[in-house]
């Protein structure tokens, strides 16, 4: 969808190159997270892809046409853009500041309320604020307004400059569950430029990671970078905890649980304890037709000849196949256990996770 | 005392309100040649500034041009024009044509530099997303710059409008009208009431000026708020542009 073939800037009066000879595909429907330090030219690199900057050298397609040989203006109506500050314009209402692109296409009046509405919706933006003015929105509604403006057109393409940034963490970590949850949906081609590699993790489907000069140190899905860094700048830039933070990215599902002791709710507490045994452990899950309903330890069978007569306890430690592997370790660490169980659909018992399981993970990365 | 008596009786003598020399005659002049100068002035101070605030380039350009403007007095750009229309255009010499001359390059300066600036301090965000969005140059500059600005636009021809009523008195100096004809002619005849007379006069023209700006200053300025009329931005961006 966008493909950037060894391109390079120059600004006038800089010796040094601000990005150099860079290629990246980046395929239809993707998120690709441009970060780095400061100075690494992600802003610029995305600023020449709408060409508010112009290359000194190389070609940028986006879908499959070149750039510079189309008319800047018709170009950018075509691209969405949201910038860390949004840049809303002052003298117009939230309404009048979505219809931007719109009007400039030259909708119909009764067209550009409809789509509005529609945004306004999408973004969960009160209908009452249409008519307000940016000045009287709070950091979060302004960021969304950006978003929702930036999409009035429904581009297939986005570019998104620090798009969080500008608010505090817990308005930022909401915006981001937002918009990802709005993505999934609307499948655009999106590059994301940000500093934070914590929000590239969650956000890209492919991470680029530049270096100062805009060189390209490593393109891959953040769960790569986090356990394969292409080099030592790589390794430095995703930071110590980078085996805690590809947990996040790993499902519970993916790395496949272990058979644990289980019993059914109608054996006897010979065979539970028989089970026990055999698995090392002093305890046992107990299911009715392999729905999962808790546990049981040795001690509460004590003098009693069948499980029916011990009510089972719950799993304190309880994480499901969709559950990530950080969310697993969370329980498993708060409970104060090492052992947690994992459950799927309608609550079916799959098997249990064990905290040396996890960390088998993090020593692999 | 007796000198405020005698420009009350001079001011309510009802021959002065009327005929070719009268109050309401003059005042027609001078307001005439204020117009003119002040409109020639708004006409090419107004888009050089939008230009030059826009491209964000050459405002040393504008900045000394409008700092010469200042220096110069007005007295002797009105005498070098003088001698210049004698020479070129003889039948405007006499009074409207040198003192268009200076009460035009007395009023450029606040204009072009108000404007310039205006425009300059527009966000350079707000601006940026505008292009990013696929708005053309002059989309940015008509819908964008110019409504923002235009509050600081308008204080620029409001203090250029009045520096030009009160110094459209000189014309009488190289034989116009306007209200500057009691001063002179009073003071040739030794009338202090008339003299007195004109001053005030002027005064209160020059002041009616500056209240009518400062309306026209209100309207313009773009709503930013859905509860009041006028932003606190623009206010702060005069502030900031008289700083």
């Amino acid at each position: 969808m966008i493909s950037l073939e060894g391109v390079s800037k120059q600004f006038r009066g800089s010796r040094r190159l601000a990005v150099s000879n860079l290629s990246l595909e980046i395929s239809e429907g993707e998120t690709v997270v441009l970060v780095g330090p400061s100075g690494c030219g992600k802003t610029t690199t995305m600023r020449m892809i709408n060409r508010l900057i112009e290359p000194s050298a190389g070609t940028i397609l986006v879908d499959g046409k070149d750039v510079m040989k189309q008319d800047p203006v018709i170009l950018r109506r075509g691209i969405g853009y949201v910038i860390q500050s949004i840049g809303l314009l002052p003298h117009r209402t939230v309404a009048q500041n979505i219809a931007t692109v719109p009007k400039l296409a030259d909708w119909d009046d009764r067209r550009i309320d409809a789509r509005v509405d529609e945004l306004m919706e999408t973004f969960g933006l009160d209908p009452e604020l249409k008519d307000r003015y940016p000045s009287e929105l709070s950091g979060g509604q302004r960021q969304r307004v950006g978003v929702a403006r930036a999409l009035a057109v429904d581009p297939p393409v986005m570019l998104m400059d620090e798009p969080f940034a500008a608010v505090d963490p817990i308005v930022r970590a909401r915006l981001q569950d937002e918009f990802l949850g709005i993505q999934e949906r609307l499948r655009k081609t999106i590059v994301f430029v940000t500093h934070d590699i914590d929000e590239a993790i969650k956000m890209a489907d492919r991470i680029a990671i530049l270096n100062i000069g805009g060189i390209l140190e490593q393109y891959a899905p953040p769960e790569e970078i986090l356990r394969a860094p292409a080099n030592a700048f790589v390794e430095d830039f995703v930071g110590a905890e980078r085996g805690l933070k590809r947990l996040a990215l790993i499902k519970v599902a993916e790395i496949g649980v272990e058979d644990g002791p289980v019993v059914d709710r109608e054996a006897s507490s010979e065979e539970a304890l028989r089970v026990m045994e055999k698995f090392g452990y002093d305890w046992a899950t107990v299911v009715d037709e392999g729905r999962l309903l808790g546990w049981v330890d040795r001690g509460s069978l004590d003098g009693r000849p069948s499980l029916a007569d011990v009510p089972p306890r719950r799993f304190s430690a309880y994480v499901t196949a969709d559950s990530s592997l950080r969310e697993a370790l969370d329980a498993i660490v708060t409970n104060q256990t090492n052992v947690a169980v994992v459950a799927g659909d309608g609550d079916r018992y799959l098997g249990i996770l064990t905290v040396e399981r996890i960390s088998q993970e993090i020593v692999s990365s | 005392m007796h000198t405020f008596v005698d420009v009350l009786h001079w001011l309510t003598t009802s021959s002065h309100w009327s005929g070719s020399g009268g109050i309401p005659i003059r005042v027609g002049e001078h307001l005439e040649l204020s117009v003119v100068s002040v409109g020639l002035a708004c006409a090419v101070a107004i888009p050089v500034g939008l230009v030059v605030g826009h491209l964000r380039r050459y405002e040393f350009l504008a900045v000394s041009f409008a700092n010469l403007g200042r220096a110069v007095p007005s007295f002797a750009i009105l005498v070098l024009a003088y001698l210049l229309f004698l020479q070129l255009w003889p039948s405007l010499a006499f009074g409207f044509g040198p003192t268009v001359v200076a009460l035009f390059l007395l009023s450029v300066p606040p204009i072009l530099t108000n404007t310039y600036v205006g425009v300059q301090s527009v966000d350079a965000d707000t601006v940026e997303a505008a292009r990013g969005m696929g708005m053309t140059e002059r989309d940015v500059l008509l819908r964008l710059e110019l409504p923002l600005a235009a509050p600081l636009i308008m204080a620029g021809v409001r203090t250029g409008a009045v520096t030009a009523v009160a110094t459209a008195t000189l014309a009488a100096l190289i034989g116009g009208g306007g209200l500057g004809r009691f001063i002179i002619d009073g003071f040739h005849t030794n009338d202090v009431a008339m003299v007195v007379s004109g001053a005030v006069l002027v005064a209160i023209l020059s002041i009616l000026t500056e209240g009518a700006f400062a309306l026209v200053e209100r309207a313009v300025r773009p709503r930013t708020s859905s509860r009041q009329t006028g932003g606190t931005l623009a206010a702060g961006r005069r502030s900031r542009a008289v700083a």
